[in-house]
């Protein structure tokens, strides 16, 4: 039954990761805007053209 | 019969989906409605982001409108200005965070989160969709403020910088304290039950005495943060209510936390039992969930602007005949302004053209524009209608009639009756309660058994913590809440239902509440006015500041006015003026001699006449906002209503007509006035509400129990105030103040749920039957059970009211 001491142990400690989890996140931001990463999840990353790499035709805007 | 057009199929413009008419432009086998919206196709081109027209198809705005004034960001290269936008600056970066309210697609993230593929100076961007703000990270060596500004405007996105962003210096951080402290009980509160679970089966003795020992001093253990940390808002909050001699909820909350923790560190290092601690930790979780719950705010709406949200950040002025745009703090007396159509007059100044034609109805609330001559006085606020015009400036922007006002100490302080909460008032009589029963019960027990008779005071004082009792409040407001913002009503934060709820008079505000500009109409019927005779008309309505002259002015447009030999204006009656030896009359029935019949019952009548011969008369109706008459009627049997109106009288017999003879008008009032009426109508002990939508009627929105700011755009400049309102749902108000009124009575029903609980634990509580398990079932079945009953009858109030709809299309 001795085992149970440990097995307590290593369930606070892993309990105890995931609040930290849940803390650093919260302090990154992560649940100030629920919305926009459903959306930005869904973008596709294509390919960066290697011609980009050319410097690129200066134009002033407006 | 039928005549069959030959149909034409306009091409929609790739950029913005509008028809493209004769001007389209084509570009790459593409059609585009203007220059302006090939220009931001171009440019995407060029760079390969035509992705953006894949998301969504023509995702953009058109840009026909837009202001193709090159040098309207100069002001950013001002290093004091920029300085102050910037979130953050190192030798290389900058960060700064805008407001742009173009976002509205997925197309929009896209493209505003892909800026550093068309220039590289910038490093990343990420938009916030909802709060419409996009954050932007550039190497400020390489482009300046300035030019990210103006890349966003060739985009079509152009950000909206207000004076007021110059204000905040310390930007303010998220609090994200509550939701801390919510996981940390949500944490500590999951492995107390985990711990406490053998205490409540009898299979325990299977794990033998240590492991008992063990689970009981690690919940003690875990308990801590809870009571330290978790709790410590509801302990500051009881010594201030107790400090003031008052009673909140909390106070009752802190005794039950206190009897539960001293109690149960009692039982389990003295008497070897389990203690209560599970429970305290679930009472703890479920009271901040409450609160998490009910802090449900509207992230894209603010409450609190004031007048510097209103006003420009930068200014056009012409210094040796060149225009320089330069920040609006930077503007001093005697300055030279350019102001084009459209543009807000930035401080009290004299008029240098000619003509302008100001449009004060945000600041006054008349809403028809006011003509201004050469050398008048012109006050900061109003917007130019028409040609752009020059102004030297008489007094610094931060003194002027407008913000003089504001600084008007009524105006600054927000000397709200405070109302109390439904659950203060009742918490008072619940603690007092409680202590008389535990006292009562101990000393009933403390002649028999000592140890009983202690139980007996604890357990009361544990079984009685108001744990349903304080849910039901923020539960039931947190739901209304949602439901109000469903129905585009969007209140400041929950206590604003309970004020909503006992509201009895109502108070009006007219132009742009009651009324709308622009659904205004004039009609005219009679001989038919040649150019000639409109000619004269205009002659004679430019010279005259009634309102009805300018509304004929507005009507008649373009049209030059004739030189006339006398004109002569008689209050209250009409004008009169000569031309070619003719004398024409415009004005009143009896002014003008005409006997025609009026041929409407409604609105207000000018006749024209020539040598007091009727030609014709002009019908002017106030255009009611669309179902007004109806929510005034049907409000008008429940509540006291007021109208209040910087106009003048002269509509106040057709107002009536058309909306309830009970309302009280009260014409010509100032920012002031109304202010001052909103103060008589309190201190005779009336609990009213203002509906408002100007900075004219900002005060009085302060003023009131609760204040309602009207807009068409929510998420563009509203006067600061309790709750804003789209008014697409005006004709809802009747539905939301009985939905207020509904809520409250939840409350009150939960209430009585609540103290059934109550009263079961306390009559086990008092014979000292009370245990651990059975507080652990009681506890969050009574928490669990009122919040289920509040969720589920706010939502049939609401599906009653018409707020939610069930099916959604």
């Amino acid at each position: 039954m001795e085992v149970i001491f440990l097995l307590i142990g290593i369930s606070l400690l892993l309990a105890g990761t995931f609040l930290f989890l849940f803390l650093r996140a919260m302090k990154d931001g992560q649940f100030d805007d629920d919305y926009t990463p459903s959306v930005r999840i869904l973008f596709e990353n294509q390919p960066k053209k290697s011609i980009k790499d050319q410097p690129k035709k200066t134009k002033s805007y407006e | 019969m039928k005549q069959i057009f030959p149909t034409q199929t306009h091409a929609k413009c790739y950029h913005c989906g509008e028809n493209c008419e004769l001007e389209s432009v084509s570009f790459d086998n593409k059609k585009f409605c203007c220059q302006g919206c090939k220009l931001v196709y171009e440019v995407l081109a060029e760079n390969d982001l035509c992705e953006y027209y894949q998301l969504e198809t023509s995702p953009g705005k058109s840009q026909k409108e837009r202001s193709k004034l090159k040098n309207r960001f100069d002001y950013l290269d001002d290093p004091e200005v920029s300085r102050k936008l910037l979130d953050f600056q190192n030798d290389q970066e900058s960060h700064i965070t805008f407001y742009i309210p173009l976002i509205h697609c997925a197309s929009c993230i896209w493209l505003l989160e892909n800026l550093f593929q068309i220039n590289s100076a910038i490093l990343g961007s990420r938009v916030d969709f909802v709060k419409k703000k996009a954050q932007i990270k550039f190497l400020h060596d390489k482009i300046s403020l300035k030019e990210v500004v103006s890349l966003l405007s060739t985009l079509g996105y152009e950000p909206k910088i207000n004076l007021s962003d110059l204000d905040h210096n310390s930007k303010s951080t998220i609090d994200r304290r509550i939701l801390t402290k919510l996981g940390v009980a949500g944490f500590c509160f999951g492995n107390m039950m985990l711990f406490s679970m053998p205490e409540y089966f009898s299979e325990a003795e299977l794990l033998g005495e240590g492991f008992k020992g063990l689970f009981d001093y690690l919940n003690v253990v875990l308990s801590l943060p809870i009571v330290f940390y978790a709790a410590s808002d509801y302990y500051l909050s009881a010594w201030n209510a107790v400090r003031q001699r008052k009673m909140n909820m909390d106070v009752p909350i802190v005794l039950g936390i206190i009897a539960f923790f001293f109690y149960s560190l009692w039982e389990i290092f003295s008497q070897g039992n389990a203690g209560y601690m599970d429970s305290l930790g679930g009472l703890l979780f479920f009271l901040l969930l409450g609160k998490v719950y009910q802090q449900k705010t509207f992230a894209t709406l603010e409450f609190d602007r004031d007048y510097k949200a209103y006003f420009p950040i930068a200014v056009t002025r012409m210094a040796k005949e060149m225009e320089e745009v330069i920040p609006l703090v930077k503007l001093q007396v005697g300055d030279v302004v350019l102001v084009r159509d459209e543009e807000l007059i930035p401080a009290d100044s004299l008029l240098l053209s000619e003509f302008a034609n100001i449009d004060y109805s945000f600041v006054t609330g008349e809403e028809v524009p006011v003509p201004k001559r050469k050398g008048e006085l012109i006050y900061a606020g109003g917007r130019q209608k028409g040609d752009a015009v020059l102004l030297t400036i008489q007094k610094a922007p931060s003194q002027s009639y407008l913000t003089d006002l504001w600084n008007n100490e009524s105006f600054e302080k927000s000397n709200k009756r405070l109302l109390e909460p439904l659950a203060n008032r009742i918490s008072g009589v619940f603690t007092w309660t409680v202590l008389t029963i535990a006292v009562v019960a101990f000393v009933f027990w403390i002649g028999k058994d000592v140890s009983i008779a202690v139980k007996a005071f604890t357990t009361v004082l544990i079984v009685a913590c108001p744990c349903a009792l304080s849910m039901s409040t923020p539960f039931t407001l947190g739901n209304t809440l949602r439901i109000f913002g469903k129905g585009k009503f969007y209140l400041k934060n929950a206590s604003v239902v309970e004020r909503l709820a006992l509201v009895d008079t109502l108070v009006f505000d007219k132009t742009g509440t009651l009324t709308d500009p622009a659904i205004a109409s004039i009609e005219y019927f009679g001989v038919a006015l040649s150019a000639e005779s409109k000619s004269i008309i205009k002659g004679m309505v430019e010279r005259s500041t009634h309102p009805l002259s300018n509304r004929i002015n507005l009507w008649l447009g373009k049209v030059d006015p004739i030189k006339l030999g006398k004109v002569q204006e008689i209050k209250g009656a009409g004008i009169l003026a000569e031309y070619k030896d003719q004398e024409f009359r415009l004005g009143s029935k009896d002014f003008t001699g005409s006997n025609e019949q009026i041929l409407s019952k409604v609105g207000n009548h000018v006749f024209f006449s020539l040598e007091g011969i009727a030609l014709g008369q002009f019908h002017i109706q106030s255009g009611l906002r669309e179902g007004a008459p109806e929510v005034v009627k049907s409000l008008s049997c429940d509540f006291e209503l007021h109208v209040l109106s910087g106009d003048q009288a002269h509509e106040k017999v057709t107002l009536g007509q058309q909306l309830s003879n009970e309302i009280r008008f009260n014409f010509n009032q100032s920012p002031v006035d109304k202010l001052n009426y909103l103060k008589e109508l309190n201190s005779m002990g009336k609990n009213t509400m203002m509906l408002g939508d100007g900075l004219n009627d900002s005060g009085a929105l302060q003023e009131s129990q609760v204040g309602i700011a009207i807009t068409d755009r929510v998420s563009h400049f509203s006067p600061a105030s309790d709750a804003i309102l789209d008014v697409e749902s005006f004709d809802k108000i009747p539905s939301f103040l009985a939905f207020a009124k509904d809520s409250r009575l939840i409350i009150k029903t939960s209430f009585g749920l609540s103290f059934l609980y109550n009263i079961l634990g306390l009559s086990l509580a008092v014979q000292g039957l009370l245990s651990p398990v059975f507080c652990a079932i009681l506890m969050p079945l009574s928490s669990i059970s009122v919040v289920v009953f509040t969720t589920l009858a706010t939502n049939y109030m609401g599906i009653r009211k018409g707020l939610i709809y069930q099916n959604k299309q």
